[in-house]
């Protein structure tokens, strides 16, 4: 199956991409990885006029820690995070995330910022990118700005990122002492939309309490969402069987799927609390804290 | 004149896992499938398709299609009916199926036009705009729905039924007396999920109706090139002669490439028209959704036993789906295939089958997925009903079977269905599997597990199928006989070529028809080459399906082969001076009875063949053999799966899977092993994954791989795999065949593990595909109740 | 538009549409039929090629254009030197293929793979090869075939030198 016909721009300059994003507007589409955007126009559900492809802007493939931040940029790719050390030794969440995105070869390809601004709404990144308070860093003709996560994902396949706009970044806090988490994903196979997925990412205080918490489910909604029912059900004590079963009640309470063939309402609300409770779980043992079980 | 010779390389080739030859052009990309094929002048089909499931055609507006600039054609089914090409007979013979849709439409996706352009894209883009309007019409989505009559689907047919035909054999009466009177029983209604072969090179054609030759020529995506060119010919009207067909090589068969369909007869047509090549290559999405499916059998299934577990009768009662049309390629007099297999491995005193087979608005086959006609259904319906009775009786499931199994001395076996089992050693077997797999470990460790509410399980399988169709008496494809053949040649100088009847869509014919010839001649098997594929050259066959090419072709191969060796034999005698009587053929040579020094090899005798033949017979050194088996073969095996159950979830973890496979004699042990690996995988896709799915307003559901799931190197389980040797004893090298035991046998194994697991919570039965949900809801069900 | 793309270490320049897939430009515009097209979900594989010698990439979710100015390594390139590469040699040895239609995209993904992981295990060989259908094999033999060639591919210890 073959896309409709659309013109196509390869600009070498950030600005000129911009200036092509704001020339064209909504008739035009960014290509990064195109592992989303392509299937979609060979099955021609998407459309764009016009495609600007960013991969001549290589400055933008960067993984690099600075002044207390994970920066991801643009055109960095999926797979970069599963063979950074770095990721594997400080950030687990974003470790355990890269590793289920997709398959094996569509990551290679694939983008981390590209995936967060198609918003499926089973998508992998925006559930993780929730749990750490991420930021996103957008630019456009009138300057760049920084967007939190939660203010991005706005709907299904609909994000903050306005006409003539691009998202050049996103930002993960790097983690404080005691700070660990966790990525959940059920998957009938490798490289299906999840049927479920939750992330945790939790900071401990020096008496044991739960200092900083995020907790956010997929696949249970038009868009990734904060859990906010089960981080209050955490903060501030002592991590307990009690709290982690509250947590995941509440996720099942929030939770929204839709129906498909990977299962029922019912099913995936229950499998929203499954996951937040392994992925708590996952979390708290890389603390060092067992026993919850 | 006599002479000795050190003895050829590599004669001895049968059971050597010898490298295969095919394997150089693929492994360097070099392999030629269809869509490699590029003719001069060449153009694309590309098909419209229904959105609706039912409905009738009000009109079809072609015209901004054709002003699309490269659209050279846009074909409908009106247009082919003026060419009586509106409706093709279907393999079955009972029925014939719409090539473009006339009237209405009959199920979602059904063909309703075809584009022809100069380019894949310009063919798409078209098809597009072919504007057709509908009148929807209620469907029809299952056969218990349709056997009510309510909606009328084929209004093409005389009788104004769903109903397509009946079939029954055994003794109704018998069997459900003895049913009455049984001690014990399980009645179960267990359904085979609708499913799909997907193999991964779709179906395709590339049509050159040759103004110079006058003949067609069609490169084409068939595992039956023969067959398919006897069908072209009598739907056409075009002499056979003037119809080429070249099956080259192919991305994998799994009978998805058996039937005829619309993309090919509109193809051929169009380049008949237009007298240009022709060319179409489906998408995945039409593969699934229009090309033969497999299975979608409800059956009702009940077993009698005395309370000490001894089976006393089989009852199975059917309802077959089959779509919108009756396109089940199955032999003529065997509507619901082999299914009276299904007895299965056991001794029933008396049995009885019967099914109904009905339309509904759905893609038509039935035939398809490895599936021996029909023996999957039928082998899963008995192993699943043994392990309701061994439940029911409370008896462990592998003491049933070996109480109740056709015992070695029973063979050759006449089942009460109608069947006659060649050989078996089915104790042997399950023992074999039993003692490897570590039973009585495995069952201890189970009692742990459950006193701590863990859910592990143990399922067996002990199938038998019946394969190589098949005896004229009783087997034919639109009435030509279920033969095959062999044609080998050997050349002056000690090599050959060998054509057959069959197709490989990679099985490794090349490889293992050569060990055959090369055991049978003494030549080496590498210098044996081997071709299948092309009608103007292959000898007549009925192709490769239903594992019946190394019951048929292979014999056709050995007998081809022993033709030669008798004329050698008489060259041998002439050569060596000596009486025929005289010259016997042992370790690859002929020799002069007791005179191991006074002794010929096949090479000498090819030389001389063609230099010095024998007064009294004619130059050269071949032979063809067209061989009709004597009897269906009857591999068998015992398939144990180990599973552990997340009850959290309904994830199925498969912990262990041992496959014992008995297929006779095997030419290839690595071979064998390759196509057991393949089929446990799609048995294992089946059993968890699996499924096409028509929702209740007949949309499907199942339309790509991401909702058609074929598993990956993750989720696959890592296979064990042995064997038991129970030659056949009517094929000439004892072979029985095996490509599609594994898919017959391990399904049930599966379900059975699974079910195992489950025992505890009180739950019996989940029908396949066993998602986690429905282990999940199986889980909670118990639970809460 | 006009492409320029290095293939197999040989540079062609072509007129395409932006809308040509990457893996029909190959096929069709260049005549390497050895990368095939099995489906429409970007699900199967078979249609894997290397690009700038770095990526496995999925040719039926890429542009041509997207291709210019780089380099492609497909199933024709493995040979060099008319030596079969080792994977090749391995698949092969192992019984790695049966119908062969998912091979080349099978190799392309493992030479990949390797590089990125010259000694992986088996658990590591299944979970790398996991965007690659087969309907054939089973993968078991592709996995021992990938560990042959790991095994091959390791470079051989120094001769001791002589003191």
């Amino acid at each position: 199956m073959f896309p409709a016909p659309f013109d196509y721009h390869r600009p070498d300059t950030l600005d000129e991409a911009l200036s092509l994003l704001g020339q064209y507007g909504g008739d035009a589409r960014v290509l990064a990885g195109g592992q989303s955007l392509i299937p979609a126009m060979r099955f021609r559900l998407a459309r764009p006029a016009v495609l600007v492809d960013i991969n001549a802007l290589g400055d933008l493939a960067y993984l690099r820690e600075t002044d207390g931040v994970l920066a991801i940029g643009a055109l960095a790719r999926d797979a970069a995070l599963e063979s950074s050390s770095l990721i594997e030794s400080s950030y687990p969440l974003l470790f355990d995330t890269g590793a289920v995105i997709a398959d094996p070869v569509v990551r290679q390809t694939g983008t981390v910022v590209g995936s967060l601004c198609h918003n499926d709404p089973s998508g992998d990144w925006g559930v993780t990118a929730l749990a750490c308070r991420a930021q996103i860093v957008v630019r456009g003709k009138g300057g760049t700005r920084t967007v939190p996560i939660d203010d991005f994902l706005v709907d299904s396949f609909t994000t903050a990122v306005g006409q003539g706009e691009m998202a050049i970044e996103v930002r993960f806090p790097s983690p404080k002492p005691r700070t660990s988490g966790a990525y959940q994903k059920i998957e009938r196979k490798v490289g299906d939309f999840a049927t479920s997925c939750a992330a945790a990412q939790v900071t401990l205080g020096d008496d044991g309490t739960v200092a900083e918490i995020g907790i956010a489910i997929g696949a249970a909604g038009p868009t990734a969402v904060r859990v906010a029912g089960a981080e209050s059900a955490l903060r501030g004590s002592k991590p307990s069987k009690d709290a982690i079963r509250a947590a995941a009640d509440a996720a099942r309470a929030l939770a929204d799927p839709v129906a498909d063939t990977r299962g029922s309402v019912e099913f995936k609300k229950d499998m929203a609390g499954v996951l937040v409770s392994r992925a708590l779980l996952a979390a708290f043992e890389r603390l060092g804290v067992g026993g919850l079980k | 004149m006599s002479t000795t010779t050190d003895s050829t390389p590599q004669t001895h080739s049968m059971g050597h896992s010898m490298k295969r030859k095919e394997d150089p052009r693929f492994i360097r990309g070099h392999g030629k499938y269809l869509d490699d094929f590029t003719l001069p002048g060449m153009v694309w089909m590309s098909l419209v398709h229904s959105p609706y499931p039912h409905a009738r055609i009000v009109k079809i507006d072609k015209t901004a299609a054709l002003a699309v600039p490269g659209v050279i054609a846009v074909l409908t089914g009106e247009d082919l009916a003026a060419h009586n090409l509106a409706w093709v007979p279907t393999f079955h013979g009972y029925d014939k199926q719409m090539v473009l849709a006339v009237g209405k439409v009959l199920y979602q996706y059904q063909e309703v036009a075809g584009v022809i352009a100069t380019s894949r894209e310009i063919a798409q883009d078209a098809a597009e705009l072919v504007d057709v309007e509908y009148e929807p019409l209620d469907p029809v989505t299952n056969p218990f729905q349709s056997r009510e009559d309510k909606i009328i689907l084929r209004d093409d047919r005389e009788n104004k039924t769903n109903h397509i035909y009946h079939w029954e054999v055994g003794k109704r009466e018998e069997t459900d007396a003895a049913l009455a009177a049984s001690d014990v029983t399980i009645k179960e209604r267990i359904v085979f999920q609708r499913c799909h072969p997907a193999p991964l090179e779709p179906c395709g054609i590339l049509a050159d109706m040759s103004p110079n030759t006058g003949r067609l020529t069609l490169y084409l995506t068939s595992q039956a090139p023969h067959a398919h060119r006897t069908v072209v010919s009598l739907v056409t009207g075009i002499p056979e002669d003037k119809i080429h067909i070249i099956s080259p090589d192919i991305g994998g068969g799994f009978g998805n490439k058996v039937p005829v369909y619309p993309g090919y007869v509109v193809s051929a047509a169009a380049s008949v028209v237009l007298g240009v090549p022709v060319k179409w290559v489906e998408t995945r999405t039409e593969n699934l959704t229009t090309t033969g499916f497999a299975r979608d059998y409800h059956m009702d299934v009940e077993i009698g036993a005395s309370k000490d577990g001894r089976v006393t009768a089989l009852k199975v009662a059917t309802a077959a789906d089959h779509g919108a049309f009756d396109a089940a390629a199955d032999p003529t007099k065997y509507p619901a295939g082999l299914f009276g297999i299904v007895t299965g491995s056991y001794d029933f005193p008396t049995a009885f089958t019967e099914l109904d087979a009905y339309f509904t608005n759905k893609a038509p086959g039935g035939v398809a997925y490895r599936c021996s006609f029909r023996v999957t259904e039928a082998s899963f319906a008995i192993e699943r009903g043994m392990e309701l009775l061994a439940r029911k009786l409370n008896m462990d499931p592998s003491e049933l079977r070996l109480k109740n199994f056709v015992r070695k001395d029973q063979f050759p076996y006449p089942s009460p269905l109608g069947f006659v089992y060649d050989s078996g050693d089915y104790h042997l077997t399950l023992r074999k599997a039993l003692d490897l797999i570590g039973y009585d470990d495995l069952r201890k460790e189970q009692a742990e597990k459950r006193k701590r509410g863990e859910l592990m399980g143990i399922g067996i399988s002990t199938f038998t199928e019946a394969v190589g169709a098949g005896p004229s008496k009783h087997f034919d494809i639109m009435g030509i006989k279920m033969f095959d053949s062999a044609e080998i040649r050997v050349h002056p100088t000690g090599s050959a070529i060998l054509r057959a009847g069959t197709k490989s869509q990679g099985q490794g014919h090349e490889t293992t028809w050569a060990q055959i010839a090369a055991e049978e001649l003494g030549l080496d098997p590498q210098n044996i080459m081997v071709e299948e594929g092309d009608t103007d050259t292959a000898p007549y066959g009925l192709g490769t399906y239903a594992s019946r090419s190394t019951p048929v072709a292979g014999a056709a191969i050995a007998m081809a082969s022993r033709k030669i060796r008798e004329k050698a034999r008489k060259i041998a005698a002439h050569l060596l001076e000596a009486p025929l009587d005289d010259v016997e053929w042992t370790n690859y040579k002929f020799q002069v009875k007791g005179q191991p020094d006074n002794a010929l090899t096949m090479q000498q005798i090819a030389f001389a063949a063609y230099t010095n033949p024998a007064p009294d017979s004619e130059p050269g050194l071949e032979a063809t053999f067209y061989y009709d088996p004597p009897n269906l073969t009857f591999p068998y095996g015992a398939y144990i799966a180990v599973v552990d159950v997340d009850r959290e979830t309904g994830a199925v973890k498969v912990r262990r899977f041992l496959a014992i496979d008995d297929c006779g004699t095997v030419i290839n042990p690595m071979i064998v092993e390759g196509q057991i690996h393949g089929g446990l995988t799609e048995g294992f896709a089946i059993a968890f994954m699996q499924e096409i799915a028509y929702d209740e307003q007949g949309n499907n559901l199942n339309t790509n791989f991401t909702d058609y799931l074929v598993p990956t190197s993750l989720e696959t389980p890592h296979w064990e795999t042995s064997s038991t040797y129970t030659p056949s004893p009517h094929h000439p090298i004892g072979a029985k065949g095996v490509g599609e035991s594994p898919n017959v046998g391990s399904p049930a194994a599966f379900v059975n593990a699974v079910m195992d697991a489950l025992s505890p919570l009180g739950v019996t039965h989940i029908d396949m595909p066993l998602t986690r949900e429905k282990v999940w809801r199986a889980c909670r069900q118990a639970t809460t109740a | 538009m006009k492409v320029s793309v290095t293939v197999n270490g040989t540079k062609y320049e072509r007129e395409v549409e932006p809308r040509t897939l990457l893996a029909y430009f190959l096929r069709e515009a260049l005549g390497l039929t050895g990368t095939h097209v099995g489906c429409d979900t970007s699900s199967c594989g078979v249609c894997v090629v290397v690009l700038d010698g770095e990526r496995a990439v999925k040719s039926c979710t890429m542009l041509a254009v997207m291709a210019d100015g780089h380099q492609i390594t497909t199933v024709e390139g493995l040979v060099q030197g008319g030596a079969l590469h080792p994977l090749q040699q391995a698949f092969w040895d192992q019984h790695g293929l049966q119908c062969g239609f998912c091979t080349p995209g099978m190799l392309m993904t493992s030479s990949i793979l390797l590089k990125q992981n010259p000694n992986p295990s088996e658990a590591e060989i299944r979970e790398g090869l996991s965007g690659n259908l087969c309907r054939c094999t089973g993968y078991q033999n592709i996995v021992k075939a990938v560990q042959q060639a790991a095994g091959a591919m390791q470079p051989q210890p120094a001769e001791p030198v002589a003191s």
